[in-house]
């Protein structure tokens, strides 16, 4: 019921919650928004400022991304949401296999 | 009346077919596109046979005989397996959970004709050039340095009929998870519905590793990249990783279905429920989730060092206790079952030891220290042949004749499918057990020749005479479907009379809405609870409404046209040839106009109407 549009015609759609409900989703959007955009310009930081090395920088930049992601995921792709089970099983199953294959490879082919 | 129902001309049908986006149709589709292939890829195998029959023989060259050897594993696996598990996915799964449809039923068109017509490309090189010749792995080293456009065929058909597949396993998927009817919960699913899920969500994370790959492969071949060229600072092992991390999991996509088949056959012959239902549903998940952990077990011999061998050899073993659960749990099954001898039931029978030799052979050939003696031998030749052949075409073979009335409403004669499976079962055996002593004694896989003298002579002629069981096996088998469809005796909707599963519940052939009203589940084996309380059909779940239905569509049909002619312009844009840039683009605008007009054009579908199906009750009363 949740992710039925405000317009719907169902009539058990209960507007007053919804509404509620939208503002505190636009209100999780913004802050998520804004903090990802700082994400990023300390992501440049990192890079532009002197004194780091990329030992520091590199893994620095990715925690950065994998943080992102997250946000993305579960701030505008709603994966906070209820029924959104299947689909977060498949990306995390995704992901796993991804390392493990990233993590071979990293072990056996190039080092 | 439905105009659906009218008859229709010869014209008409093709027609029909061409632009179908009913899963039941393409099912069809699929079983004839997947058999034509399954006769190629069969042929080839006995080319192969009568050219290794006898010592020093040239019934085909060298050249001609690797042509041969890549073309029967490549057509075997990605054009009949793959395909004619997608028929019986197709044609049954959304019958098991009561759906009307697949998820997307344009998609499902569209992942037929991509698989379609990437076949057709690729079998096109026997008569432009030559056919790919670096085995159907496909190996860098080998690949790159192939003359000739062969092995670009490969790449660019393999990447066309890839694609289909990929979107064949999303949409099982979405089908799964979302069209269940009520009632239908995950643990009520039928094991073959199960294993299609299984199998689908191992497409999803295997085919884009291959996608990669060919992409890589294609840089490599056409645009001058060098990624897998030594040479020039690229790496050639990298190619066999990204083949074998879908390779692997492809050969569990392919035995999973076959498991669901048989699954189902042994409970409905068996007259029992599954033994330990829940154990498979886990035994299955776990293969499937296992599945992506043992790639390198292909590559022992390549020098992955003693701690990547170990890891991936325990992997590979632990794959067999799942196995085992299966295996036990069909045989209790059986177990205290009023067993009724079928041809499908034959078929299961004849899977179970002969599955379990390919298994034993399969935790010898994972045992990492031995597999420096099997590497390259025909022990591995006749271990895989014996899970694939003796797992997979024997499930599909039963089936076959299993489904065969719920697809065309026809039931295929009984004693030719006996004959049928005695022929290919006595066939199978005979051309692969003795291989595993071939290997041992040290015959090498993948050559065209052998000298007479070293004790390979009265073997090899053993194996193909078995070949030529198999090969009037098959024979058999088209000759009953065509004395079956002459005859067209129509059958009613349990043939089998011991149906459990819901597609038992309507007719065969299903009507095309497939459910009037959707059936209410009240358990596993669904069809079977309302029998046993003396039911003649299930509960419906909701009142006769309107149903909606997706009209047919052409744009898959030119979607998969314009990639067609693109792969012609591609392959041949690598010889200079001047027109060959020119058919690229002209393919790639066919192919995304289509998506276009598929995009603007609005295509709401249609509505059966309550009366209409009202009316076509009272016509089946009277």
């Amino acid at each position: 019921m949740t992710n039925q549009p405000l317009s719907s015609s169902n009539p058990r759609v209960d507007l007053e919650y919804r509404r509620k409900k939208n503002a505190e989703e636009m209100r999780h959007q913004v802050i998520s928004f804004s903090i990802m955009i700082f994400l990023t310009f300390i992501a440049f930081a990192a890079v532009a400022a002197k004194g780091f090395t990329a030992w520091f920088i590199i893994p620095f930049i990715l925690l950065l991304a994998v943080v992102q992601v997250i946000f993305q995921l579960f701030y505008f792709m709603h994966m906070s949401h209820e029924g959104h089970e299947a689909p977060s099983m498949f990306l995390f199953t995704g992901v796993f296999m991804a390392f493990v294959i990233v993590l071979t490879f990293m072990t056996i082919i190039w080092w | 009346m439905s105009t659906y129902a009218q008859k229709k001309g010869f014209g008409g049908t093709i027609w029909d077919y061409l632009t179908t986006v009913d899963h039941k149709k393409i099912a069809i589709l699929y079983l004839m596109a997947g058999g034509l292939f399954f006769l190629v890829g069969g042929m080839e195998a006995v080319f192969i046979r009568i050219q290794l029959a006898v010592p020093n023989n040239d019934f085909v060259s060298a050249g001609t005989f690797n042509e041969i050897i890549t073309m029967h594993g490549t057509t075997m696996i990605f054009l009949a397996a793959m395909p004619l598990l997608f028929a019986f996915m197709n044609a049954v799964m959304p019958l098991q959970i009561g759906a009307r449809d697949v998820a997307f039923p344009f998609l499902n068109a569209l992942g037929f004709w991509l698989f379609f017509f990437g076949g057709v490309f690729l079998n096109l090189s026997w008569f432009l050039g030559g056919a790919p010749d670096a085995g159907w792995t496909s190996y860098a080293s080998l690949a790159v340095h192939s003359k000739g456009h062969g092995v670009d065929f490969y790449v660019l058909g393999l990447q066309i009929s890839g694609l289909g597949t990929l979107i064949g396993g999303i949409n099982f998927l979405a089908t799964v998870i979302t069209m269940r009817a009520p009632g239908m919960t995950y643990m009520r699913m039928p094991l073959f519905t199960w294993t299609t899920f299984v199998a689908s969500a191992m497409i999803l994370f295997a085919f884009p590793p291959l996608t990669v790959g060919l992409t890589l492969m294609m840089f490599d071949r056409l645009f001058g990249a060098n990624f897998f060229e030594v040479a020039m600072g690229g790496n050639t092992i990298i190619w066999e990783h990204l083949f074998w991390v879908f390779g692997h999991p492809e050969v569990y996509i392919l035995i999973l279905p076959a498991f669901g088949i048989f699954s189902e056959i042994f409970s409905t012959f068996s007259r029992k429920r599954l033994f330990g239902y829940s154990s498979m549903v886990f035994a299955t998940v776990l293969i499937g989730f296992l599945g992506f952990m043992v790639w390198a077990h292909h590559m022992f011999t390549t020098g992955l060092g003693p701690v990547a061998n170990a890891i991936f050899a325990v992997a590979t073993m632990a794959i067999g206790i799942p196995t085992g659960i299966k295996i036990f749990n069909w045989l209790f099954t059986m177990w205290g079952g009023s067993v009724k001898f079928t041809t499908p039931m034959y078929y299961a029978f004849g899977f179970i030891p002969s599955f379990v030799c390919g298994g034993v052979t399969g935790v010898m050939v994972a045992t990492a220290a031995a597999d420096y003696q099997y590497h390259d031998t025909y022990f591995v030749v006749a271990h895989f042949h014996y899970v694939i052949v003796g797992g997979v075409v024997l499930a599909l073979l039963a089936g076959t004749h299993y489904w065969w009335p719920k697809m065309f409403g026809t039931m295929l004669n009984e004693t030719l499918g006996k004959i049928t499976f005695w022929l290919f079962f006595i066939g199978f055996h005979l051309t692969f057990f003795i291989q595993h002593f071939l290997g041992v004694w040290g015959m090498p896989r993948r050559v065209f020749t052998y000298l007479p003298g070293q004790g390979f002579d009265t073997s090899n002629m053993v194996s193909s005479i078995g070949a030529g069981f198999m090969s009037a096996g098959v024979i058999v088998l088209l000759l009953n479907v065509v004395i079956t469809q002459v005859k067209n005796v129509k059958v009613g909707n349990d043939p089998w009379e011991d149906g459990r599963t819901l597609e038992w519940a309507i007719s065969s052939p299903p009507p095309y809405y497939n459910f009037k009203q959707l059936p209410l589940v009240r358990g596993l084996d669904a069809y079977w609870i309302e029998k046993m309380e003396g039911k003649k059909a299930m509960t419906p779940a909701e009142p006769v409404g309107d149903i909606h239905m997706p009209n047919s569509s052409f744009i898959p049909f030119m979607i998969t046209l314009g990639l067609f002619i693109a792969a012609f312009g591609a392959l041949y844009h690598a010889d200079d040839k001047s027109w060959a840039l020119p058919v690229l683009i002209i393919g790639l605008l066919v192919t995304f106009g289509s998506m276009l007009v598929r995009s603007v054009k609005d295509d709401h579908g249609y509505h059966i109407h309550k009366e209409e199906l009202m009316d076509e009750e009272k016509g089946a009363e009277a």
